[in-house]
């Protein structure tokens, strides 16, 4: 090996070292310093009590996010949680034998038995359903195949299986429109005798009964039921043997009576019987309550009482306003309790609620009435799940568990609340943060405090844990030292900015402030203006910082825009939300004339900060706010600037649009803002059957460019093409839109673009062959990366695409640049030719992607980490330098020193790199940046099911001494000097008196 | 050589393989349509069992085409998908503290779903009975070195009292071994541009 060779193996070693180093590792000890991560499972639709037996008491639930959990019954905490895939949405759960719970899932396609203590996958089988109404599960009280267990009965669509409890093989399946096609068995009982009976409608004699084998699974007797009236065919409900379901006018009540050895029974009941008053509305309730079912009329809950023998129907009990019905739970012989759960006071804010348990047989006998205290701004609740446990005293206690409006869990026992999960956390739709409010009297000086025996205590453990001579007892006490350091959670702004408040927006319309210190709620607020009313169903769509005070940052607050949707009613249009973020109230809300499109915040801030929003209607109209005169003259000011683009996915197309002149016959009422028409200016379209719009990605319109150029190792520059206004798009063949799998290499392909969306100008466009989507991309400065599937080399790729101004090129060199003899100074205009040179490069990466994002620092001067997601949910800090295009085979000296790294195939992934380090972010959805003050340092929080926070300083930290930089090392050493000097002091004076003795 | 310690770990650990049936010889569930096949494998955990409490194994998942469907390992590793077309797919394994490669299933409809797959970040084919490694297990958090003292000395703070002591001590002992006649000479030529000792430094003497 020649010495040249030598040595540029070990400066290749260097540099390698070098971007080791930047990959940010963390060690051990400093789990949880600086970062918290948070479990949530979503809003709960099943929910199984296992209290039974000498085992730990948990409730297992299902969610809304396909998560099945185990929890705590004494502390809400999670036992394990397993999440299904995004399209399996859960039907059913139940428990098999005290050991098992199985789920079943895909709209009753695939059963799953999970292991109770630890949920580990038991076993799995998949049913072939037939579309038809909800899937739903029944554990059976016989065992049908003699394996000593009970077995299972799914009934999906119209097949019915027969599911082995030990192993999940199908004993038997029956297709019940096999005989009859247009048979809908809606319901299914199992009599004490083992005989199984459905009951369904059918379109030429109403309704049906049918027998079923449960040996063999064989349709034995098919009965159609003669109704003089036709049926209601939404709902239909089975309580012991008689059917009950409304007629098709909503007015009568019919029930059958189904024995098997006689005719059937047919008894109609006008609802004018059981209701007094005119019938606006009514509808069976979904609810199994033991001998009786729930009526809803008008706006009232009407319990019904049927009588089994006679099927003559008695009211039990009219309940009004709000109010929630536990399925009927079996206590003790033929006692049946049921959780009514009803607001004290209607309309009343004060979070007092009745919790009622009745025995559902009597139905006057109540085992437990008392009032209950609920968190007020959790809203309402949507539903009970009751259990009963036996008190030393031999009487029944009853436990509630309790979903609220917001999606989150309470256990209520005694009156009281045992304990609250915020997992509405786990469906957050948009985030942002937003600095915490000033000190304003500054006594922190006179807080330092805890006292100096503490203060050196605390430094001496942590030395010796630096030098690794600490005990494990040591090591925790340090550990417990520094995540006690109240520092961090303090309610104020920081010096560095590490302290702010995340605020996020749930899908349920709560809107939330996380503080970044130890991630605890701050507040929490349902947004009353967002609040779901009972014939008006509203979705949260966006969070928009609305005022950021920077004039007056002591004394105003700083406020949120929440934009929704209402459902129904008038087609979706919008409604806003004003919320004021350090109080967590909201200040004023407005319902929308129109269905909002678009929201275009504009870089314009009027004399109270409030910043200006452009919301883009179904007609393309824009309407300014805030609606104030002032805004509107500021607005016409910079009228001519203002472009805005819109995407069509569905028809492929993106226009550009401008905005021309005031509308004018609009009434001016605040609830339109000032209306503009706007113009098409460009528009471009795809060719539908060659390409899909897969993705588009605009640059973050706050980011901090440092410089626009790059000087080279030869000393030449290269400058950046930084105009905002550019956005990528990404289109793929359609069949190559979907799954991997779907479409062979010849029919796929991935064109990229970059456009100019004031002009619609294609200013690059790229084509890759036999790649598919689903597309990533990040976009920042003047560099995309983004991510993809190859299907030649079946691997993931990352390509990465820099953007460079051409039009510059005529002063290149540093020393033009230096003395300001170059004209980087001059505006970027849309409207100039631009010649851009795109440099770019592909990089096989490992893993499939769901989020990506980059590193945002206060001034960008800091290196970049582009931010992924994995498929494993772990959020991997990438440093950009593997994905530059300039990276070749064997550098130069020059170009080593640059910090380009020698070329490879693949992108390199170190496992230290995880952010998330032993944590996943289940279901992983989006991931935020934000810059902290301290430049070196950008704050990264990740959001999915469970939320994950944590800082990263992308170069290593330069421009501060470490969390464990060591003051007591630093003071030892002073103090050594210092007795050095004084013992070198006396041996020379010592030296120089036996000198001069001489 | 870290890497190759950690080949050594895993070597005893795992196994995956991967046995791909028909699924219509399945005589529970046949097939609705012809080219849907049942891919099933199995994870050999024994060795990660062994390591990561029973909780975190049961965590394991499978994901087939990047998240079209997702599967969780029983506890003896099995694992299948059902319901898979004929084609080409990927499978990647989600285990924490294990780095797996993803592999490409190539699913053959004439074959009756007989299956070929192989490990795209090796570029292995995984033979009949497939097998598939993790490449390495993961280790999240950097390890602290421990004390040494070769190490404190190496630090710019040990480099600094080294250097010190090397001129506090040995300097001295050098200017004894230079011959006393130059040293003279040299003490001549100091006397002539007098500088400050230190030991008048330090009392403020000039």
């Amino acid at each position: 090996m020649t010495l040249l060779a030598m040595q540029r193996s070990v400066i290749g070693v260097l540099i390698l070292c070098s971007v080791w180093i930047c990959s940010q590792a963390l060690y051990e000890d400093q789990v949880g310093v600086w970062d918290w991560h948070q479990q949530y499972i979503g809003k709960v639709k099943h929910a199984v009590f296992q209290t039974q037996g000498s085992g730990r008491k948990r409730v297992i639930v299902a969610t809304d996010e396909n998560a099945i959990a185990s929890l705590n019954l004494r502390t809400g905490e999670v036992y394990w949680r397993r999440v299904l895939g995004n399209s399996e949405s859960i039907d059913a759960l139940d428990l098999v034998s005290g050991k098992y719970v199985v789920s079943l899932s895909n709209e009753g396609s695939s059963v799953r038995a999970w292991h109770l203590p630890d949920g580990a996958l038991v076993w799995e089988s998949l049913l072939q359903p037939s579309p038809g109404p909800a899937a739903s599960l029944l554990v059976l009280p016989i065992d049908i195949n003699h394996d000593r267990s009970n077995d299972l009965l799914v009934f999906s669509g119209s097949m019915l299986f027969a599911v082995s409890s030990v192993d999940g093989n199908i004993i038997w399946k029956s297709d019940l429109q096999a005989t009859r096609k247009d048979l809908v068995i809606k319901k299914l009982s199992l009599s004490s005798e083992g005989l199984l009976t459905g009951v369904g409608f059918s379109e030429t004699s109403g309704l049906v009964t049918v027998d079923i084998d449960t040996r063999f699974g064989e349709v034995s007797k098919v009965t159609p039921v003669g109704v003089s009236k036709a049926l209601d065919t939404a709902e239909l409900i089975l309580i012991n043997n008689v059917a009950v379901a409304l007629d098709s006018d909503l007015t009568t009540v019919v029930t059958a009576l189904i024995k098997t050895d006689q005719d059937v029974k047919v008894v109609e009941t006008p609802l004018a019987d059981l209701f007094s008053g005119h019938v606006r509305n009514s509808q069976i309730l979904q609810t199994n309550l033991e001998g009786a079912f729930a009526l809803r009329v008008n706006d009232k809950v009407l319990v019904v009482k049927v009588d089994s023998s006679t099927g003559q129907l008695s009211v039990q009990e009219v309940l009004e306003g709000s109010v929630v019905l536990s399925d009927s739970l079996h206590v003790v012989d033929d006692k049946h309790g049921v959780a009514i759960l009803q607001a004290a006071e209607e309309k009343s804010s004060s979070g007092k609620f009745s919790l009622r348990v009745v025995y559902a047989d009597s139905w006057d006998t109540f085992a437990v009435k008392e009032s209950v205290t609920l968190d007020s701004h959790r809203g309402s609740v949507k539903k009970v799940f009751l259990n009963a446990y036996l008190r030393t005293d031999r009487s029944y206690g009853f436990r509630a568990l309790v979903v609220y409006e917001d999606h989150s869990l309470s256990l209520l026992q005694q009156g009281e609340i045992v304990w609250t999960r915020e997992d509405g956390l786990a469906s957050i739709i948009d985030t942002w943060t937003s600095e915490l409010p000033l000190e304003k009297d500054r006594h922190a000086v006179a807080e330092v405090e805890h006292d100096l025996a503490d203060w050196l205590k605390g430094h001496w453990l942590k030395l010796k844990a630096t030098l690794l001579l600490a005990s494990p007892e040591e090591l925790a006490a340090v550990q417990a030292l520094r995540l006690r350091s109240s520092d961090k959670n303090k309610m104020f702004r920081d010096h560095n900015g590490f302290r702010k408040l995340i605020i996020v927006l749930t899908k349920a319309g709560k809107v939330l402030a996380l503080h970044t210190g130890d991630g605890r709620i701050v507040w929490s607020l349902l947004v009353p203006g967002l609040r779901s009313q009972s014939d008006l169903a509203t979705t949260p769509l966006r969070l928009l910082p609305w005022q950021v005070p920077h004039r007056h940052a002591l004394d105003e607050n700083p406020i949120v825009l929440v934009v929704g949707r209402s459902d129904g009613g008038h087609a979706g249009t919008g409604i806003l939300s004003w919320v004021d973020v350090y109080q967590g109230t909201e200040l004023r809300s407005l319902k929308l004339n129109f269905p909002v499109k678009l929201v275009v915040p504009l870089p314009i801030t009027d004399a109270s900060e409030e910043q200006l929003h452009l919301f883009i209607d179904n007609e393309h109209n824009a309407h300014i706010f805030p609606a104030t005169e002032e805004s509107l003259a500021l607005f016409l000011e910079h009228k001519a600037n203002v472009f805005f683009y819109i995407v069509d996915k569905e028809k492929g197309k993106i226009v550009g649009y401008r905005i021309k002149h005031m509308v004018d016959n609009f009434s001016r009422r605040e609830s339109d803002g000032h209306v503009f028409h706007t113009e098409p200016v460009w528009s471009i379209v795809f060719p539908s059957d060659s390409e899909v719009i897969s993705s588009v990605v605009s640059k973050d319109p706050n980011e901090a460019v440092h410089t626009q150029s790059k000087v080279l190792s030869s000393r030449d520059v290269l400058y950046k093409y930084l105009n905002k206004n550019t956005i990528f798009v990404a289109t793929v063949t359609p069949k190559a839109a979907q799954h991997i799998g779907d479409a062979t290499p010849e029919e796929a392909g991935l064109v990229a673009y970059l456009i100019d969306t004031v002009t619609g100008r294609v200013l690059h466009r790229v084509t890759h062959p036999s790649v598919q989507g689903p597309v990533h991309a990040v976009f920042n400065e003047n560099w995309v990366v983004y991510h993809y599937f190859n299907l030649k080399t079946y691997r993931h790729e990352m390509s990465v695409m820099e953007i460079y101004d051409q039009n510059r090129v005529g002063d290149k060199g540093v020393v033009q640049l230096m003395l300001g003899k170059h004209n980087a100074t001059s505006p970027v205009s849309s409207y100039s030719l631009p010649s851009v040179e795109v440099k770019s490069q592909s990089y096989f990466f490992t893993f499939s992607v769901k989020a990506m994002t980059v590193t945002s620092t206060a001034r960008g001067i800091t290196g970049k980490h582009i931010l992924v997601g994995t498929v494993g949910d772990q959020l991997l800090a990438l440093d950009k330098r593997f994905v530059d295009p300039r990276r070749t085979l064997s550098p130069s000296q020059e170009e080593r020193e640059e910090g380009i790294i020698p070329l490879t195939d693949a992108i390199p992934i170190f496992p230290q790199s995880y952010l998330t380090h032993v944590h996943q972010v289940e279901g992983l959805r989006g991931v935020l940046t934000v810059p902290a003050r301290l430049e070196s340092t950008s704050l990264v929080f990740a959001y999915g099911l469970d939320l994950f926070y944590t800082r990263t300083a992308p170069s290593r930290i330069y421009d501060s001494l470490t969390e464990d930089f060591s003051y007591s090392l630093l003071l030892i050493t002073i103090v050594a000097l210092v007795i050095a000097i004084v013992v070198t002091w006396i041996l020379s004076e010592r030296k120089e008196l036996s000198e001069k003795w001489k | 050589m870290a890497i190759a310690k950690s080949f050594r770990q895993i070597s005893t650990l795992v196994l995956v393989c991967l046995i791909f049936t028909f699924a219509s010889a399945n005589s529970v569930t046949p097939p609705k349509t012809s080219s849907s096949y049942a891919v099933e494998g199995r994870v050999k955990v024994e060795g990660i069992a062994a390591k990561v409490p029973a909780s975190k194994t049961a965590n394991i998942k499978v994901v087939l085409n990047a998240g079209q469907q997702v599967t969780f390992i029983r506890p003896d590793g099995y694992f299948s998908f059902q319901g898979v077309a004929a084609g080409t797919h990927l499978l990647e394994v989600v285990a924490m503290g294990y780095y797996f490669s993803p592999v490409r299933v190539d699913v053959s409809a004439r074959l009756h779903g007989q299956v070929r797959a192989v490990a795209v970040e090796t570029r292995r084919t995984l033979s009949e009975a497939l097998v598939l490694e993790p490449l390495r297990e993961e280790f999240y958090y950097e390890r602290r070195e421990p004390f040494s003292l070769v190490g404190l000395l190496k630090s710019p703070m040990g480099l600094m009292v080294g250097f010190m002591v090397v001129a506090v001590f040995l300097l001295p002992k050098l200017m004894e071994s230079i011959d006393p006649e130059e040293m003279k000479r040299v003490q001549e030529e100091m006397r002539n541009q007098p500088t400050p000792s230190f030991n008048s430094l330090l009392q403020g003497r000039s």
